[in-house]
């Protein structure tokens, strides 16, 4: 234990920034998959096949090839924030295509009389969906939508490729001074673990208070 | 059509075009943008795309997708064998093995892959076991993606009416014997396109291959960058990322016809 205590400064860092950059892509990649998902099921021809290529795009190529391009590439197009925003933006708009996926789920499985009946209401496209379809499709997919999220958690690691030091980076920079694998990576799978664990409790409150039971 | 719009009336109609025109627009705004971005940046320059006209390159890079298939096809084996073992050993009736079954698959998806790829570079190694390069990669692999098959094939397990299970019994058939020729070929047969989409998830984590320098296309592309003095980092990435879609999607639209395919003889019944 002695090891993970000396250097608890590096390693809390760590935990910090893993779960900045866990709540911060959460938000972008909601607030994303938001937009995408309304594009794909609008009347708008152009706009649903944009909604169908970001999400083909970014489901059929790796994570760790979007941080790498985001990170070494945009800068070399003139576009360049810091490594931390870079990494949120990558895993932000990475995980929005599985978001969209999940709320395109709960779409469909509003009954189509919900929709119906907020047209005969006279609510337009963006009304009925902003009213009456989106709020019970969010809840319908609680569950769903928490397991990508403990996914998301997993998929910040990735941001260790790209030089930022998350916890997993912080574990394998103690390692390289202390050599002491075993303690040392068990301890960040423990608070990985711990992570998961409170995503997971947070969806079961949310369900609990949010899902309809039919 | 879907269910927030129906046929539109004159005036919706008239509102349609009007959206179809300003994001058509919009998009090419877009588009223009970005390329004006690369034209600005030298990153059209000839000079810079011109090497991916030459054999050398893409033999260079297509062997790397070979090693990326090779890597992805043995962890989705491995995985999907060991998930398969897994969910059978969460539907016994025994409560050590399904207690064991489950705490493996729950700690498994809560550790980070890369953890697991540390763990096999570094823990293994100081227990004297050092793995050639490929298992490096494959066994992490295998290792996290064996919860995410697990969970697949229990969910299949499931999925089938209890009926099935009590007809096996009635029928004087073990629990061994009616897992086996009852349970698992009807629940094996539901899952078969969730394990096409899955393998498509093990073939993208195959990049991890980065982090153990194992000659995959992520890593291998990085070998090419620093060859080219990163004068070619958008292009290669680009490339590659053009050479994981075409994988990836072919993999998925595999996986989509099976789906189609299965709820057509399910029907024909």
């Amino acid at each position: 234990m002695d090891v993970l205590l000396d250097n608890s400064g590096a390693f809390a860092e760590g935990v910090v920034t893993t779960v900045e950059l866990t709540a911060l892509s959460f938000v972008g990649a909601l607030a994303i998959a938001l937009v995408v998902v309304t594009f794909r099921v609008s009347p708008v021809k152009p706009l649903r096949l944009f909604g169908t290529a970001y999400v083909e795009i970014f489901q059929n190529v790796p994570l760790l090839l979007w941080i790498l391009f985001f990170v070494f590439g945009l800068p070399k197009l003139g576009i360049q924030f810091e490594l931390f925003t870079t990494a949120v933006l990558a895993v932000s708009m990475y995980s929005a295509a599985y978001y969209a996926e999940a709320l395109r789920t709960g779409i469909n499985t509003v009954a189509t009389g919900q929709a119906e009946a907020a047209r005969a209401l006279g609510l337009g496209f963006g009304q009925s969906l902003r009213w009456v379809i989106l709020p019970q499709a969010l809840r319908s997919v609680v569950q769903p939508l928490g397991n990508l999220t403990v996914m998301l958690l997993m998929n910040t690691a990735l941001a260790a490729g790209a030089g930022l030091v998350e916890l997993s980076t912080a574990a394998n920079r103690i390692n390289l001074v202390e050599a002491e694998p075993i303690l040392i990576f068990s301890g960040a799978a423990v608070v990985y673990a711990l992570l998961a664990l409170v995503i997971t409790a947070i969806t079961r409150l949310l369900e609990r208070k949010l899902v309809i039971h039919r | 059509m879907n269910v927030l719009f129906d046929e539109p009336g004159p005036r919706a109609r008239r509102r349609i075009q009007v959206a179809t025109v300003v994001s058509v627009l919009g998009g090419a705004l877009l588009f223009a943008l970005a390329v004006r971005q690369f034209a600005v940046n030298g990153e059209l320059d000839w000079k810079k795309w011109a090497p991916y006209t030459q054999w050398p390159n893409w033999r260079y890079l297509l062997t790397a997708l070979g090693q990326t298939l090779l890597a992805a096809a043995l962890s989705a084996g491995i995985g999907g064998l060991a998930g398969l073992l897994l969910a059978v050993a969460r539907a016994s009736r025994n409560v050590v093995v399904s207690g064991l079954a489950r705490a493996y698959m729950e700690t498994v998806r809560v550790i980070p892959a890369v953890l697991l790829i540390y763990v096999v570079l570094f823990v293994l190694p100081s227990l004297g076991l050092d793995l050639p390069l490929l298992w490096k990669l494959v066994v992490p692999l295998a290792v996290s993606s064996s919860a995410q098959f697990g969970e697949i094939f229990r969910a299949g397990i499931l999925s089938l009416d209890r009926g099935q299970g009590e007809a096996a019994a009635a029928l004087g058939l073990s629990t061994g014997q009616s897992m086996r020729l009852v349970i698992l070929p009807q629940a094996l047969r539901r899952v078969v396109p969730s394990l096409v989409s899955q393998t498509g998830g093990v073939l993208k984590d195959t990049s991890l291959g980065f982090f153990v320098s194992y000659a995959e296309l992520l890593f291998s592309g990085k070998v090419l960058i620093g060859y080219y003095q990163n004068q070619l980092l958008i292009q290669t990435y680009l490339v590659i990322g053009v050479i994981y879609f075409a994988a990836n999607y072919a993999l998925s639209r595999f996986a989509r016809w099976l789906e189609r395919r299965g709820e057509r003889t399910v029907k024909s019944r």
